[in-house]
């Protein structure tokens, strides 16, 4: 079993560093992990610093959104013959020990898609995150009937099969809601894990700020009418 | 005899007629679409020098004025061709995500302790 960690990155140089080395070396029924920055055009160091943790990089050349960055690490997991894919994101909001969770139901075959939902679980979350992760999930729910606690949750896992069927093509934040659509089209077997949502000052900054809600809902919108 | 109004707009529209037929030649635009915009102003010539005929096609769609019958159509058109510039820049923003992607995984960048298997680069 090889699995793959795919790291969508944008202008995260502060922290990449730190969130590579913490990623697990060695899971339970796992043979190999390796592990796939996505630069997604950062303006800062963000490829060099990744490269000197001797990670492999990926770069795009202009910022395409963090739903392209994602799509373009699974193209390249699956290139290189990933069994298990796992999408985990730069800012360090998410804690490394949940990969081996959410690994857990593809190795022992009870899901294809793994969702590391923030929202399993009451854990302390900022309100306003706590209201438009809410909204998030409303509006997937609305737009394409398929629900989740946590539609936004960057921390997912993909089986083989679930990495070739799903096909999801916006390229920012919207992708997130697609890729349950898909799996809901697809009646991929779905499970939510529980996850622990570090929010520290730094990925509050750095993540999706509020004001984005709104051009992300109107997009989705958009798309649901296209 | 022309009254100002209608001297004014003609002159805009020979002007407009004039672009499709040189962008046409210069081949910026495809043929479909030189004669879509010929007759959109082809049909404003007609209203312009015979005001009647707007009239007329008010009359038939059971609208008031000849003015009203041409803003509803020309509102309708335009809300239709911002839809397919909309489409259109969707599609030219995923052809330029599918470039950077391919140019993304041509270019991966093995680290020092690359494995045999994996796709190489450059």
């Amino acid at each position: 079993m090889k699995l793959v960690i795919v790291v969508p990155a944008y202008n995260e140089s502060q922290v990449i560093e730190k969130v590579l080395k913490s990623l697990p070396k060695k899971i339970d029924g796992i043979g190999k992990i390796e592990t796939v920055v996505i630069d997604d055009g950062s303006l800062d160091q963000t490829a060099k610093v990744a490269k000197r943790s001797n990670i492999l990089v990926l770069s795009h050349v202009l910022n395409r959104g963090a739903g392209a960055a994602t799509r373009t690490g699974i193209d390249f997991a699956k290139s290189i013959g990933a069994d298990i894919i796992v999408t985990f994101d730069a800012d360090g909001q998410h804690n490394p020990d949940d990969i081996e969770k959410i690994v857990r139901p593809i190795l022992e075959n009870r899901a294809d898609l793994v969702i590391g939902s923030r929202l399993k679980k009451r854990q302390k979350m900022p309100i306003d995150r706590f209201i438009l992760n809410w909204l998030g999930n409303l509006t997937t729910l609305l737009l394409f009937g398929a629900f989740s606690t946590d539609t936004q949750s960057g921390l997912r896992a993909f089986s083989k099969s679930a990495a070739d069927l799903i096909d999801f093509k916006s390229d920012r934040m919207e992708f997130s809601s697609e890729i349950i659509q898909e799996a809901k089209r697809h009646r991929l077997k779905v499970e939510e894990v529980p996850t622990h949502a570090i929010y520290t000052q730094y990925s509050r900054l750095k993540g999706q700020k509020n004001t984005n809600a709104l051009p992300v809902f109107t997009r989705t919108l958009i798309k649901f009418l296209r | 005899m022309l009254t100002a109004i209608q001297i004014f707009l003609l002159a805009l529209v020979l002007f407009f007629i004039s672009r499709v037929v040189l962008r046409a030649r210069e081949k910026v635009i495809p043929a479909k679409t030189a004669v879509f915009w010929s007759i959109i102003w082809l049909s404003a010539l007609i209203g312009i020098l015979l005001p009647k005929t707007t009239t007329q096609l008010a009359g038939i769609f059971g609208v008031g004025r000849g003015v009203d019958i041409i803003v509803y159509i020309s509102l309708v058109l335009l809300f239709y061709l911002v839809f397919r510039v909309y489409v259109m820049i969707e599609d030219l923003r995923r052809d330029i995500t599918s470039l950077v992607r391919q140019i993304a995984l041509q270019n991966a960048s093995m680290p020092p302790k690359s494995t045999a298997g994996k796709k190489s680069g450059r």
